[in-house]
């Protein structure tokens, strides 16, 4: 029996207004080599500044995961000659990183928590982006210098599926503490693998393969699997010695595979040493006060669902699984309705006509409207049936509930004494069925309801009809 | 030539009518190689401008094939600062390609001669800068110290050099060769030209990480060549000079000495070993501050099959021999294996060197030390890259120090080329620095 091992780096891109080490913005979608200037383009004479926002991120992180932020730190020269690279060096910290020794805690899902160390996060300054074309290549270096956090993981999953609750409980961390748009479609949350199996109560660690630059959870899941798979095959074949090597690989997406990229033989040495531009990083007293107070944190806002809102620890799970679900959720609550009806409302009514690529965030109905029209269910203004029609105006029309509500006609009657004529105009022009239903003819109680609700054009509350009718005819 | 003092109190016309004088000299005397060309930007006072600091729009190439075609898009600070000051960018200066040596022979545009003797070298890397002001070519000029670039120039051409302390002068815009150890400082007639322009240069600079946020105080309104110092003397130090060196020396020391300075006497490490530390630090530095100059974003890009061959052949095609020796030692000292013996050791070197100096400068004010162990060579008379190193030995660990050194000519040896000898002072003490210079520079009457 074998025992996969696995430990994850990942690069979060910070989000800076502007990069690194110069004043440049921070782009995406820009055109090519628009947002440079002599530091970023590493000109003659031209020279680094730290962004003292990225630092300050850097130890939110480091709050975050329970770590310890170094309050002096380092940075140093990383040298290696690629065309994305101005400097031919990459500006980072190996020596002394701000963050150190930090831990999260993934759930899962049948129940149970487990708890996985962070060894370290240290800043770095992204590269740009190459692009080959047929018999030239293209640089673009707007990324050039971008802010990143390396975050790298103690060697401490045992699965593909513990890998992947530790990324999806990262990622919402850093969206959570807004340090980081972290969108891995567009590079702003890189992954990359380390996988290594050993034998089951073995205690060494075996040879580590890198799998570098995977842009989705699920595939991330997928080439772990084979990962382990190639390595147990080996094992196995009794070829684990060769066929095994300290190497990078790259997950193939259409073949469903990994392949070599580079092993160690040929990896680059990188001579690292002190960057003599920058002096070492002293965190300002006041910077660091004001980086260690962050904003709530997942595990943190799921508690306060359960104990504040009395919601179901599946639903608290789900709601604070994406914090623009988990805010939506947190505004709909401050008018006063029940958690039920909130999450039935978000999760099904509200999502279920999100489409065409809306999300939450750009939800046509807020938080607060949503919040509103549930409690007009709630405070009897309107039915649940009346209240999927009003959602289903709201999704085209912006208006404001009430005001749509009224729009629509849909506002019940709940004036008692209308009410009231209403149901006695009934019982007397029925006196039979009256009689019928005094001498036990139960059944005939939904007739008079729909009478009543017949003859108030459906406005009428059911809830108070019913209520009222009972009253009457029991008495 | 007229002082910078002096010329900044010409009026536009007198000073356009300068500069049109300073371009018929120095084109009628090409063969002295000073300046590589005669570019000019702003109205004032003409500085010379050494040929590895940023002035926007203009050819600036630290003397490498390497950056032939490259225009720089911006003003180094310390240019910002001269025009702002009514001073003028005029001329750049010949200089030891990216500042590497010790004679200005390695430029790309040819070796430039000490007009003093033009059988002899002017010193570097900054000889291009010397030798204009020497020659009479400029009114003063701007150099850059690593490990003594500015202040042995001056010594080989009997003017005056000074490095200001690591961090007072902004690095911005000044190409570099070690990060650590460079910095920029004037090179001029006389003492109180110096102060000035270093005055005009100095001062804190948020785009350059290591400049010095301290309060800065001018220092050339404030000369005073009556004050009396503690000066300290190595008389076991200057036993590797040249006899003409060390009989300059002692009768300087003499002369301080009648003067009512007080006279202490103090000990350095062997130089041997600011040799190893200077060398490792600046090598290491020295690699990857040169790694950018691939070929791909401007410069001399040479063509190749594919990207490596482009790297190779821009690389080799670029860089002199000098600074391909100092690329590979630095990449070297840097590897893995390697790094703890040589560049962690060095660092520790660097910080005895540092501790050493902060031992004597608790009962002295200044140092007195010479700049070169002899005066200005013949041409082809240093043989290898070692014997040229050696030639470093006085002026190196000032720049481990980081601390601020002004050299100036005491005499003249019986070669008849121009002694100079240094003397240094505690980190951000310039104003004594200037005040013990002004002092010698009267003393000697060189």
């Amino acid at each position: 029996m074998f025992e996969t091992v696995i430990g994850l780096e990942v690069h979060v891109q910070l989000n800076t207004k502007t990069k690194l080490f110069c004043s440049c913005p921070t782009s995406f979608n820009h055109k090519q080599n628009t947002n440079t200037c002599p530091t970023c383009l590493a000109l003659p004479g031209a020279l680094p500044v730290l962004n003292k926002e990225a630092l300050k991120k850097s130890i939110m992180f480091g709050t975050a995961v329970g770590a310890t932020v170094n309050k002096t730190s380092f940075f140093d020269r990383k040298s290696y000659f690629y065309p994305d690279s101005p400097s031919a060096y990459q500006i980072t910290q190996l020596y002394t990183p701000i963050v150190e020794h930090g831990y999260l805690e993934i759930d899962f899902e049948g129940g149970g928590k487990k708890t996985i160390g962070i060894n370290r996060a240290h800043i770095e300054a992204d590269a740009g982006k190459n692009m080959h074309e047929s018999d030239y290549s293209k640089v673009d270096l707007n990324r050039a210098g971008t802010p990143l956090l390396e975050i790298v993981s103690e060697p401490d999953m045992r699965s593909a599926e513990e890998a992947i609750l530790y990324l999806k409980k990262l990622h919402s961390i850093v969206k959570y503490i807004d340090i980081s748009d972290a969108n891995m479609q567009e590079g702003s949350f890189r992954v990359d693998v380390n996988v290594s199996i050993r034998p089951k109560g073995d205690e060494k660690l075996y040879t580590r393969v890198e799998i570098k630059n995977i842009n989705s959870f699920r595939f991330i899941q997928r080439a772990i699997e084979l990962e382990v798979a190639r390595q147990t095959e080996a094992w196995e074949d009794g070829v684990y010695e060769s066929e095994i090597v300290q190497e990078t690989r790259l997950f193939d997406q259409e073949k469903q595979e990994t392949k070599s990229m580079r092993t160690k033989e040929e990896a680059a040495d990188y001579r690292y040493f002190p960057e003599p531009d920058l002096l070492k990083v002293v965190v300002p007293e006041d910077m660091y006060k004001e980086a260690i107070v962050i904003p709530e944190l997942p595990d943190e806002k799921k508690q306060r669902f359960m104990d504040e809102f009395g919601v179901s620890q599946y639903n608290a799970s789900v709601l604070t699984s994406s914090l623009e679900m988990a805010q939506f959720f947190d505004i709909m609550m401050q008018e006063g309705i029940s958690s039920k009806n909130a999450v039935t409302w978000l999760s099904v009514e509200l999502q279920g006509r999100l489409k065409n690529g809306m999300t939450l965030t750009s939800s046509p109905v807020s938080a607060k409207q949503l919040g509103l029209l549930v409690k007009r269910i709630e405070d009897r203004t309107i039915s649940g049936k009346a209240a999927k029609e009003v959602l289903d105006f709201l999704m085209t029309d912006n208006m404001d509930v009430d005001v749509a509500i009224d729009k629509l006609g849909l506002k019940q009657v709940s004036d008692l004494g209308a009410i009231e004529k209403i149901i006695d105009d009934v019982l007397s022009s029925n006196p039979d069925k009256v009689n019928e239903y005094k001498s036990g003819k139960d059944k005939l109680f939904g007739f008079f309801v729909g009478q009543a609700m017949k003859a108030s054009k459906g406005s009428a509350n059911p809830q108070t009809v019913n209520e009222m009718l009972k009253g009457k005819l029991n008495s | 030539m007229i002082t910078l003092k002096e010329a900044l109190t010409l009026d536009d016309n007198k000073i356009s009518k300068l500069k049109e004088q300073l371009k018929k000299s120095i084109e009628s005397d090409a063969q002295l190689n000073a300046y590589i060309d005669i570019q000019n930007v702003g109205d004032g006072v003409p500085i010379a401008i050494k040929d590895n600091i940023q002035v926007k729009e203009w050819s600036v190439t630290s003397g490498s094939n390497i950056l032939q075609g490259y225009i720089a898009p911006y003003n180094a600070t310390v240019i910002t600062k001269l025009l702002q000051s009514g001073l003028s960018p005029f001329g750049r200066t010949n200089m030891d390609e990216f500042a590497m040596g010790s004679t200005t022979e390695s430029s790309f545009y040819g070796k430039t001669l000490n007009p003093k003797n033009r059988d002899c070298v002017p010193g570097g890397s900054s000889g291009g800068s010397a030798a204009a002001v020497a020659a009479g070519l400029a009114v003063a000029a701007l150099g850059s110290d690593t490990g003594g670039s500015i202040r042995q120039p001056a010594a080989f051409c009997g003017i005056v050099g000074m490095k200001p302390t690591y961090g007072r002068v902004s690095r911005y815009g000044l190409g570099a060769y070690a990060s650590s150890l460079d910095q920029i400082g004037p090179i001029t007639q006389n003492v109180e030209d110096a102060a000035i322009l270093y005055d005009i240069i100095s001062g804190y600079d948020t785009k350059d990480s290591t400049s010095a946020n301290v309060r800065y105080k001018k220092v050339s309104n404030m000369l005073n060549p009556d004050r009396k110092l503690r000066i300290a003397v190595l008389p076991k130090y200057i036993k590797d000079a040249s006899a003409d060196v060390q009989k300059a020396y002692n009768d300087t020391v003499e002369a301080l000495s009648k003067d009512g300075h007080t006279i202490v006497e103090k000990e350095m490490e062997d130089p041997k070993y600011d040799i190893s530390a200077y060398y490792i630090t600046a090598t290491a530095e020295a690699a990857t501050n040169l790694a950018r100059y691939d070929g791909i974003r401007y410069g001399n890009q040479k063509t190749g099959n594919n990207l490596e061959e482009l790297y190779v052949k821009t690389r080799s095609e670029g860089f002199g021999d000098e600074v391909k020796r100092r690329i590979m030692l630095g990449n070297f000292v840097l590897s893995s294996g390697y790094y703890d013996a040589y560049y962690v050791k060095a660092q520790k070197v660097r910080h005895l060197i540092k501790d050493n100096y902060a031992k004597i400068f608790k009962n002295v004010d200044l140092i007195l030390s010479p700049v070169a162990p002899d005066t200005a060579y013949k041409f082809g008379a240093l043989h290898n890259p070692l014997d040229m190193y050696l030639s470093d030995i006085y002026t190196i660990s000032i720049n481990l120090a980081g601390l601020p050194a002004i050299s100036l000519p005491v005499a003249n040896a019986s070669n008849g080329m121009p002694i100079g000898l240094q003397l240094i002072a505690n980190a951000f003490d310039e104003q004594t620095l200037f005040d013990g210079a002004m002092s010698l520079e009267r003393l000697m009457g060189y």
